[in-house]
């Protein structure tokens, strides 16, 4: 079982290429989408807390 | 097409359409990656290392699609000075320097064990590293003025003349020798690439596709919120300056 993963893994000898290209492209969609995200949230309340002064 | 285009609209509709095309595209991207490390083949030249291709191939399509979409949102923006363009432009910009990006360095990735070597000042290379730095001095030149309308105006026209760089992109591999292999999907006479390659690479193309809307439609309802934000703090300082008034009149 572990010789299969392994060689699943080994990824016929191109494992430092393969998963290295796999990772970045997690880690640009993914902090792309954090980035998007946070940026909205953030917004978000600094609006509410802006119209609650405004409506005092 | 102006309808769609109002503000107050456009939150409407996007608060409608966001959840779908998230979901959407996590499923898509989630069976995408099951399918291209798992079940498509490999190469009989390239072996395994041509799983790097499902990442890759998307990015570099979603590259140029997205900088088409910032030069006709800036186009639209030039013309009818509508003020959701430019903001469309805007979102869209830093989404697709993140894609070609993304295409640079896992291109960078496969040519390192195919053509050994990292990198090659070829033409294919050479005028997607340009696109990046078009992506780049675009957000800088918005950014660049005191007054946003002004920034806006002189990123639309950079972004309008650096369209001629997306031709130059997608037949350099045509017009000049060059390691990158020549189109295999979007040619003349249908795809020769197999069956069993093409589907997962469509669908991770699609996925890819469906987050830059998803992430394009967060971006532009940002937008909106800071614009409103904007709006809202002026009318308190207006507010504030004219409770000061009668006093001051009252003094004088």
């Amino acid at each position: 079982m572990t010789s299969a993963v392994m060689t699943y893994l080994a990824m016929g000898g191109y494992a430092a290429y393969v998963w290295p290209a796999y990772g970045v492209t997690l880690l640009v969609l993914g902090g792309l989408t954090l980035w998007c995200v946070g940026a909205y949230r953030r917004r978000q309340r600094e609006l509410e807390r802006q119209q609650r002064e405004s409506g005092r | 097409m102006h309808r769609f285009a109002n503000p107050a609209r456009f939150m409407r509709l996007s608060a409608a359409i966001l959840p779908w095309t998230a979901a959407l595209s996590v499923v898509l991207l989630g069976l995408g990656i099951y399918l291209a490390l798992f079940v498509a083949p490999p190469d009989y030249q390239q072996g395994e290392a041509v799983r790097i291709m499902y990442v890759h191939v998307p990015a570099a399509w979603l590259a140029s699609f997205v900088y088409a979409l910032v030069a006709l949102t800036s186009a639209i923006a030039l013309i009818w000075r509508h003020p959701l363009a430019d903001i469309a432009a805007q979102s869209a910009a830093p989404l697709g320097a993140g894609f070609t990006l993304l295409c640079l360095v896992t291109g960078s990735l496969w040519g390192a064990r195919m053509w050994g070597t990292w990198w090659v000042w070829d033409a294919r290379l050479t005028s997607v590293l340009v696109l990046f730095f078009l992506y780049l001095g675009y957000i800088a030149l918005v950014n660049a003025f005191d007054e946003p309308g002004r920034g806006a105006r002189a990123g639309a026209i950079l972004a309008l003349v650096g369209v001629v760089n997306l031709p130059i992109i997608k037949f350099s591999v045509d017009w000049w020798n060059t390691l990158h292999q020549p189109a295999s999907v979007f040619r003349l006479g249908g795809p020769t690439i197999a069956a069993a390659m093409l589907w997962p690479l469509l669908i991770m193309a699609l996925g890819y596709t469906l987050l830059f809307a998803t992430l394009l439609m967060v971006r532009m309802r940002t937008a909106l919120l800071a614009a409103k934000l904007r709006a809202l703090r002026l009318a308190e300082v207006e507010r504030e300056a004219a409770s000061l008034m009668p006093q001051q009149t009252a003094l004088s």
